[in-house]
């Protein structure tokens, strides 16, 4: 590609949603964010009106980012960037024309290597046998719906975040409650522990994802270290920190995710190419490289790769909002959750999904998954107050765990893989165990007699 | 989900006529349709695999003995 046509692309991407000011009322203006603040955003439309950076003229004007830095140029201006790009002859007929075709390509590409199913492949696997989980620990303490939780690599820490603003970190084990933190918002959705155990980030309709370095002073006031990282144009979905304390990624409702440096708090990188509220995200376990997943209300799940910024691979075969999405153990794969009340797994090598888990007793959405150690098991939370869990190589259901009273918000495996944990609209936050023998002897795996 | 709460930005699909948008969508398939593919058969079996060499080491799918279960429920103890 060109420089122009680089340069373009880049653009546009970040133009995605943007409509014509002849279709905004001049009276939904807004305040400019401060000059040393970094946004991420693509759903400004025009909010401010002045002098054209390319034209000169006074017209209402669309704030956009080329390579991560502000402009504002007139819609004209705009469009006349657009067409620069163009190589002669393409028009937006043969571009739509160039666009079916590629569409019908990659259908076609992606039916070829279509050969076999993964539950065929499969039934060589021994099934699993009669599966038993018992809740082990009730953490109560919340005062509202408990809508993010996330475990500290310790394997013993959790924090979780709920509706009423409240952020707090629990010892699973004991079930006591280390810290809490008021948020000045409601609605946390997100939180995560830092790989140090040493911070937590949260946030949720305060468009912003805050770090509270965490004090072995139990008498501190974690609020007065508070440090604002990132800034969205609407409420962050999800976040989750890199391999180290230093860099955090979000995903928001305003359908960007974006990748920060805490210290500085420094837009790194966006990511621009959902059309709708951005959900979830999960970083590619550390072995395979710099990509992670996201996924949406456009029932797409994207697969970004973290340096460029640039979407590699995009899956749609939802039916509708995907609500949590989690890479396989070994980065090969990964699952979603969604409100069509169906898992599917998408394999990333092969490009396609590659398995559904779905019954017809199962109505309501599946709001998180997670994978075991293994990667065999996928516990599924929904909103009829159950997890599912299931055999992801054969597709059936192996249990289901009732006794939350309201919708499962959150589940999550802990890191060594010994337990996980729920957290849900009840206000409370469960964590749950195999009651196993101790040989293992009701079940074996054997693999085609290796 | 989270339509109860907040408004959720409303699916803006630009309108047909934007050349941006086509552009942009033009370059998007190009990069996708570029990428390497495996068979799902292949695909398949490596997930197997990885299944069958991790199972010992997943808890959740083995069970772990109740001696060495953090989360079991602790017996009062009798100071003798």
């Amino acid at each position: 590609m060109s420089v122009s046509d680089w340069l373009l692309f880049l653009l546009v991407r970040s133009l995605s949603l943007a409509s014509l000011p002849g279709s905004i009322p001049f009276s939904s203006l807004q305040v400019q964010p401060q000059p040393d603040a970094k946004m991420c955003d693509q759903t400004f439309l025009a909010i401010t009106f002045g002098p054209c950076d390319s034209c000169g003229l006074n017209k209402p004007l669309m704030n956009i980012y080329l390579k991560n830095e502000p402009i504002n140029y007139c819609s004209l201006c705009v469009e006349l960037m657009a067409c620069q790009g163009l190589a002669t002859g393409e028009t937006i007929h043969t571009l739509k024309a160039e666009s079916e075709s590629l569409k019908t390509k990659l259908e076609e590409e992606r039916a070829k290597l279509h050969d076999v199913e993964l539950h065929q492949v499969a039934e060589k696997v021994e099934a699993l046998g009669q599966f038993v989980m018992k809740t082990r620990r009730t953490l109560k303490g919340h005062g509202n719906k408990v809508l993010c939780m996330d475990w500290c690599r310790d394997k013993r820490r959790i924090v979780s975040s709920s509706q009423d603003g409240k952020v707090i970190v629990w010892d699973a084990y004991t079930t006591n409650k280390e810290h809490a933190v008021t948020m000045p918002c409601t609605w946390v959705m997100a939180c995560a522990y830092a790989p140090s155990g040493c911070a937590v980030a949260c946030g949720g309709l305060d468009n912003k994802c805050s770090v509270y370095p965490l004090s072995l002073d139990k008498n501190e006031n974690l609020s007065a270290k508070k440090k604002s990282v990132a800034m969205h144009t609407n409420y962050l979905s999800s976040c989750s920190f890199t391999n180290s304390d230093m860099q955090i990624l979000t995903s928001s409702g305003d359908g960007t995710c974006a990748l920060w440096d805490v210290e500085s708090g420094q837009l790194l990188q966006s990511f621009h190419g959902h059309s709708a509220d951005v959900l979830s995200l999960n970083l590619a376990p550390s072995e395979t490289g710099n990509t992670f997943v996201s996924g949406g209300c456009d029932k797409k799940a994207n697969v970004w790769d973290m340096r460029s910024g640039q979407n590699v691979q995009s899956f749609e075969t939802h039916e509708s909002d995907i609500n949590s999405v989690k890479y396989y153990p070994s980065g090969d794969a990964f699952a979603t959750g969604s409100d069509d009340a169906t898992c599917r797994l998408y394999d990333l090598r092969a490009d396609r999904e590659v398995a559904i888990y779905s019954k017809e007793s199962i109505i309501f959405g599946a709001s998180s998954v997670d994978f075991s150690l293994s990667g065999r098991l996928l516990f599924a939370g929904y909103n009829d107050y159950t997890i599912n869990v299931w055999d992801v190589l054969k597709g059936t259901r192996v249990a289901i765990l009732f006794g939350h009273e309201n919708r499962v918000s959150t589940v999550r495996v802990s890191p060594d893989g010994t337990a996980f944990c729920s957290g849900s609209w009840d206000n409370t936050l469960r964590s749950h165990s195999q009651v196993g023998c101790s040989s293992g002897k009701w079940w074996r795996w054997r693999l085609n007699g290796s | 989900m989270h339509s109860y709460m907040v408004s959720k930005m409303s699916s803006k699909m630009v309108g047909s006529n934007n050349l941006a948008h086509a552009r942009r969508m033009v370059q998007q398939l190009r990069v996708e349709a570029s990428i390497e593919r495996i068979k799902v058969s292949k695909a398949s079996a490596d997930l197997m695999r990885y299944c069958g060499e991790n199972a010992k080491y997943d808890p959740l799918l083995m069970g772990i003995p109740a001696s060495e279960n953090p989360f079991k429920d602790k017996k009062p103890c009798t100071i003798l």
